[in-house]
């Protein structure tokens, strides 16, 4: 119909407006439904709030000891002193002591602390909460040595200038951030692609741009950079909102590294997504089957709480998730100071995952429901 | 004249069910072509190889000069495709979705819009296609299937669900694009339809092209026969029969469907002597034959639409 030389660039113009057209009909789609926006957007951060709430007693290092009765080596303590020992230690007079105790055992209170027959300091704690054991008992410990060696009235031999290491111990935030950012991609990306491949063909969405002048690279091109899109704005979000003074994150210097890691993840949710968008006849069972998927996936990638102490064989089942190295790597680049060598092979694998999968959801393509 | 296209032989079967069975046509270019048959006879299998969206089992198939298998994309933008049933994106509104398709065209807002306005659907430009009723849906599907202003048209159904109103309008339109030179083939049940927009149509039944030709020609080719229908209840089926056949009628068929006695036949004076002579002759209707009676006459099944 028209001359060689124009048809080309046609053809050129064409392709760079049907990925446009597609990727803003997605994005509009997307604003558009509200369920959507509430899943990918909303939730996470509702999980992010209820969770922060959740932990933020558990963990903190800050103990109640109950106090029954004078005890010599805290009231002495006065002073700056004093002030120092609040920081760590709330302290409370009990009346008596079977109350107190009760209280301990209930854990409202993490120990009690009074004067013995024999006039040394008795400590009760319960064993139930080993973090707070332990912190309890090291105060206290160094509270005792300090009253050994001021009674001794000797210059201490050794003193231990403490500095500040990395903490070892992950605050709540700390690994919620990553946890639940990875969650929440996982569930936009893995939702985004599956869904849009059901609903396309369940409606000859798909059969009809099969009829349109439309490579496949624009559609399937137009999908990802919606996915990775959604994705970083995920990843703003959460950490405009984990970074504010109400949760305290405190970003390291690599936390940028994020990002790549955010994109790797993203294209690997989304091979999931098309393979179950494969298989799956109707939006209804992609949910399910979806859920079925990120559910698992979330709890075992240490999303909603650190895997640190489960067992060995769980912790390596969690090794077969993309969620966990995202959420891994995340957490190291994110506040732990990780670099580059931490997210590399993360992202690697990523990628390496999405390929696989991918070839897989090409095989199982199909264009029409028939 | 050149062909538009043209298919030898296809066929296609879906497990048990042999859908398209050997089926031949040619169109030619500038041609209105028309395929009917009733629910199941595989028009739609049909148009669906043609277009090149399905892979024939066996056949050959050339569309302008091409083979519409595997997906030839230099043939895509020459061919316009409305589907039986609507292809649109979730929550885009009318006149998103006519843009959205026309661009993959390189088709500009301006001319979508016109597409739009073709149709009758610039006052619900603003609808979400989800929203939309039966038959302005349709309508939208077939003014995407125009935006790019392609040479061949394939139209599966297109007048279904429409009131009589938007069904002629939309006749108007379809044969102001077929004057512009444009090949429209399209599949319907409305045998009107058929006899007032096709230069030709093919009779389709079991997979198979039974009889081709101008409506016209086919009508003409049943010998002139006559159709009479009166009022049911005044006269029963078999009575009816006996009295006809007794009175001399040469009777093709007969048939009472609860709302009216129909009687084909060639020569419908006896019959009409008969009528009146029981009291017979509420509702009466005579009428010469149309695509309905070869379309009875060729799948042995009454019509319904
Ligand atoms: N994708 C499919 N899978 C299995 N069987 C199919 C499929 N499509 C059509 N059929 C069967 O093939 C036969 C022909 O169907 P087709 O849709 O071509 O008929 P049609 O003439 O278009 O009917 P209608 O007037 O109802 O639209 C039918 O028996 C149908 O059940
Ligand atoms: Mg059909």
């Amino acid at each position: 119909m028209s001359t060689a030389a124009p048809a080309v660039e046609k053809v050129e113009k064409e392709r760079a407006s049907a990925f446009l057209n597609l990727s803003r009909v997605m994005i509009v789609a997307f604003v558009r439904d509200r369920m959507a926006l509430f899943f990918v957007l909303l939730m996470p951060l509702i999980f992010l709030v209820m969770f922060g709430v959740l932990f933020k007693g558990a963990t903190s290092p800050h103990v109640k000891v109950a106090q029954f009765g004078p005890v010599q080596v805290l009231d002495d303590i006065q002073g700056p002193g004093r002030a120092d020992l609040d920081k760590v230690l709330t302290i409370t007079k009990v009346p008596d002591e079977a109350t107190g105790l009760e209280k301990v055992r209930k854990g409202t209170l993490d120990a009690l602390i009074e004067t013995g027959p024999d006039g040394q300091p008795v400590l009760h704690f319960s064993a139930s909460d080993q973090v707070k054991a332990g912190a309890v008992q090291a105060v206290l410990n160094s509270v005792v040595q300090q009253a050994n060696q001021d009674a001794t009235h000797q210059p201490a031999k050794y003193t231990l200038t403490t500095a500040s290491v990395e903490d070892n111990s992950l605050k709540p935030i700390q690994f919620l951030t990553p946890g639940l950012l990875g969650w929440a991609i996982a569930t936009g990306a893995i939702f985004g692609a599956s869904l849009t491949l059901v609903n396309w063909r369940k409606k000859r969405v798909l059969r009809r741009l099969r009829l349109a002048p439309v490579s496949v690279a624009a559609v399937v091109g137009s999908r990802v950079a919606v996915s990775l899109l959604v994705a970083l704005t995920q990843t703003a979000i959460f950490l405009a909102v984990a970074t504010t003074p109400a949760f305290g994150l405190k970003l390291t210097g690599n936390w940028w590294l994020v990002v790549p890691l955010v994109l790797c993840a993203t294209l690997a949710f989304m091979s999931i997504g098309l393979v179950t968008g494969a298989f799956a006849k109707t939006e209804e069972a992609a949910n399910g089957i979806n859920q079925l998927i990120i559910l698992p996936m979330s709890f075992l990638s240490g999303s909603f709480f650190p895997l640190d102490n489960s067992p060995g064989w769980l912790q390596s089942l969690s090794k077969v998730f993309p969620l966990h190295y995202l959420v891994t790597a995340a957490q190291s680049v994110l506040s732990r100071g990780g670099g580059v060598m931490d997210a590399l092979p993360a992202m690697g694998g990523l990628l390496a995952f999405a390929a696989v999968m991918t070839l897989i959801a090409l095989r199982l393509f199909n264009w029409d429901d028939a | 004249m050149t062909t538009a296209i043209s298919a030898e032989g296809i066929r296609k079967r879906y497990g048990d069910v042999q859908a398209v069975d050997g089926v031949s046509l040619t169109v030619e270019t500038g041609e209105f072509y028309g395929l009917l048959g009733p629910n199941g006879a595989g028009k739609t299998t049909t148009l669906e190889i043609l277009e090149g969206i399905r892979e024939p089992d066996e056949g050959r198939v050339e569309l302008l000069g091409m083979a519409p298998w595997p997906r030839n994309k230099a043939l895509l933008p020459r061919i316009g495709v409305q589907f039986q049933a609507s292809a649109f994106f979730d929550k885009l509104t009318a006149r998103e979705t006519i843009r959205t398709f026309a661009s993959f065209y390189g088709v500009g807002p301006k001319r979508a819009d016109a597409m739009l306005e073709r149709v009758g659907l610039t006052d619900s430009a603003g609808i979400l296609t989800d929203k939309m009723s039966g038959g302005q849906a349709q309508r939208l599907s077939i003014a995407c299937a125009l935006a790019h202003d392609p040479e061949l048209v394939f139209l599966d159904e297109p007048t279904t669900g429409l009131d009589p109103q938007a069904r002629r309008n939309l006749w108007d339109l379809l044969k102001d694009i077929n004057a512009e030179g444009r090949t429209v083939v399209l599949t319907t049940h409305y045998l009107d339809e058929a006899e007032i927009l096709c230069d030709r149509v093919s009779v389709m039944d079991h997979g198979k092209v039974l009889r081709t030709g101008a409506p016209a020609a086919l009508v003409r080719d049943l010998d002139d026969t006559v159709r009479v229908s009166v009022e049911s209840g005044q006269l029963g089926a078999e009575a009816a029969r006996e009295l006809f056949t007794a009175a001399g009628a040469e009777i093709a068929n007969l048939e009472d469907n609860g709302v009216s006695l129909s009687v084909s036949t060639r020569a419908p004076g006896p019959i009409l002597t008969v009528l009146a002579d029981q009291g017979a002759l509420r509702g009466l209707e005579v009428r010469g034959a149309t695509l309905e009676d070869v379309f009875l006459h060729l799948t042995g099944r009454e019509y319904r639409a």
